[in-house]
């Protein structure tokens, strides 16, 4: 409530019902905080004891992942969530920018209505669906010009980049929406053309929306399950320097492909192995976790707030 | 400099930036101009097309538009029989997808009160101080969390503390209830925003409590955007997958549930166990079958959320 006017709410106080439907609001508002202290709690429960039978430090240096031997590294999953994540990067964010420039300067009230729902159906599609697509139509489709493997990172990236390209264009273009016109206008002033307008103007003041979409963009794509589960394969292997284009014709395996191949086998619950998932999933949860706070952190830290 | 001059200025200058009446000084480089018009135009196109073109495929493969003797997959058949591995020409989707509509079902249930309870206690209740931020705030990131994630939260909490059962309903309907729950929270915070607080003014007026001005103004008003936002939300709860396998849903289930404790199948479950089978019947007919269905259902579920979205903006 947040009027001027006298506040005269009978607020039911004495009414058991008023006091009754409170409360069970404030529960419900307060099961979100419950929710997150359940998943922290979960991962950390089996971690913990994951980590007493694998020392955190090998865990966390350990180059190889081979599980069936007891050998926990998890660099070449954080390798193949690095080279998925850079793939759909290197897809979504420069043409989720441009979307959100078409959208916010270029589009008329009339195509924009019928292009943002559009453009919103791509992050609403089931990410099973994309890893299907990325399997049976775009990997056969780029096997005819590249020396690619039935399962291979860079279909699974671009499929996670398509999926990714809604989350860019629909917060950037917010952020540049909100660039008052008489910045606009002041560059039109001096002779600039729409071009430089929009990215020597525009994109400038609206950075750290645009930047806060990337972050979480990126996010998404390193907590994207089953594209890569389905598309990417099952091969921990570490980026090979040399040749770090070569990775994306070949099969890696992601943190999160590594889980769903322990969480659909038939693992015991005591097992090493059945622990390891808690151990990569907190791990995932911790690098997504802070991401989304520092997207949060930059989109109000470099807010410029315009009246 | 008069008002009428500065108005005039202003107008001109908008006309500019809707680029309908260019000034001679903006043709100076207008190739690049034009050719950057283009480029972000297509950029914007390009994921739509791709998707149209694969939703394209995944059609004329579903239907056996090219090769009839082999078609449809999507038949009355495929819609009611149980789930094969082996004969692509009997596999059926039927307990798939009571599964999905079983789990919507409870997962509705569980969302649509805590949703719209936690937003009314947002919205109506709380004070802007920091423990609502922190609150806020903390709905904002777990609707970052990966599904997968939520997966492990179903496994160690509702598998195995509670003890209730690996990839029964009730265990599934847990799990993807508290992924969606914070998409349900906050499209409800904005439709109860929405409400315009004149009107709450006018039941306190007449003497309402706050209750009775919540259930009598405010819900009432802001159902409409509830409802669509919490059917979006049930729209992506179906499709998730990677949670469902972490609970451990079984790979083949041959009946429909019949009691919260009945392991599940659901629609994008089953398709990811036939995705892995290496038969070009599989790959092609049957896979494509399940992913024609699954969208035909999502976009059914969407249509009634577009629905009531519309119907109750020409009320306005």
């Amino acid at each position: 409530m947040s009027t001027d006017a006298p506040d005269l709410t009978n607020d039911g106080a004495r009414s058991f019902r008023g006091i009754a439907f409170k409360t069970f609001f404030a529960v419900c508002a307060f099961l979100s905080i419950l929710t997150t202290l359940a998943i922290i709690g979960t991962l950390l429960y089996d971690a913990v004891d994951f980590f007493a039978a694998v020392p955190p430090l090998e865990f966390l240096t350990g180059t190889e992942w081979t599980p069936s031997n007891e050998v926990y590294g998890v660099w070449p999953l954080i390798s193949g969530t690095l080279i998925i994540t850079f793939g759909s990067a290197a897809i979504a964010l420069p043409i989720g920018l441009l979307t959100a420039i078409y959208l916010s300067e270029y589009a008329t009230e009339r195509r924009r209505a019928y292009l943002k729902p559009a453009l919103e159906v791509l992050a609403g599609v089931p990410t099973v669906v994309y890893g299907y697509f990325a399997l049976v139509y775009v990997t056969p489709v780029l096997d005819r010009i590249l020396p690619l493997g039935t399962f291979n990172a860079l279909s699974a990236s671009i499929m996670v980049g398509i999926m990714i390209i809604p989350m860019v264009s629909s917060i950037s273009e917010d952020a540049m929406s909100s660039v008052p016109d008489s910045l606009r206008q002041a560059s039109y002033g001096l002779g600039a053309t729409k071009f430089t307008v929009s990215t020597s103007v525009v994109v400038p003041a609206a950075l750290s929306g645009i930047l806060s979409s990337y972050i979480l963009a990126l996010s998404r794509a390193i907590g994207e399950t089953m594209i890569v589960a389905i598309a990417a394969g099952m091969t921990p292997r570490m980026i090979d320097l040399t040749d770090p284009g070569g990775m994306f014709l070949e099969s890696v395996q992601t943190m999160t492909a590594a889980m769903v191949q322990i969480g659909a086998s038939d693992v015991v619950g005591q097992s090493t192995e059945y622990k390891s998932l808690f151990a990569v999933g907190l791990t995932l949860f911790v690098i997504t976790f802070a991401m989304n706070l520092f997207s949060e952190w930059v989109s109000s830290r470099y807010r410029e707030v315009y009246r | 400099m008069s008002s009428e001059t500065d108005s005039t200025t202003k107008t001109d200058l908008t006309d500019a930036s809707e680029s309908s009446r260019q000034p001679s000084f903006e043709q100076v480089s207008r190739t690049k101009d034009v050719a950057f018009r283009w480029l972000t135009l297509a950029a914007a196109l390009v994921g739509i097309v791709a998707l149209a073109a694969l939703l394209l495929n995944v059609l004329v493969d579903a239907l056996a538009i090219f090769d009839p003797a082999n078609g449809p997959w999507v038949d009355w058949q495929f819609l009611t029989n149980p789930p094969s591995f082996s004969n692509p020409y009997d596999a059926g989707f039927f307990p798939a997808i009571v599964g999905s509509i079983a789990l919507m079902i409870l997962i509705a249930l569980i969302t649509f009160p805590l949703g719209v309870g936690a937003a009314i206690y947002l919205e109506e209740y709380a004070s802007d101080g920091p423990l609502t931020r922190f609150i806020q705030l903390n709905i904002a990131n777990l609707a970052g969390v990966p599904s997968v994630v939520y997966g492990l939260l179903g496994l160690g909490l509702f598998v195995g503390l509670l003890n209730i059962g690996f990839g029964t309903l009730l265990v599934a309907g847990f799990t993807v209830s508290l992924l969606i729950l914070p998409i349900v929270i906050i499209s409800a915070q904005e439709a109860i925003r929405s409400v315009p607080d004149s009107q709450r003014q006018a039941s306190y007026g007449m003497g309402a409590t706050k209750w009775q001005t919540i259930r009598n103004v405010v819900l009432p008003r802001a159902m409409p955007g509830i409802l669509t936002g919490t059917i979006l939300a049930l729209g992506r709860a179906i499709g998730e997958t990677a949670p469902l396998i972490m609970i451990g849903a079984p790979t083949a289930v041959f009946g429909v549930p019949n009691s919260l404790f009945s392991k599940i199948s659901a629609m994008p479950m089953q398709i990811y166990t036939w995705a892995d089978l290496p038969e070009t019947e599989f790959q092609y007919g049957v896979v494509a079958a399940g992913v024609v269905t699954l969208l035909v259902i999502l976009l059914s579920i969407n249509s009634i959320a577009i629905v009531i979205r519309n119907r109750y903006q020409t009320q306005e």
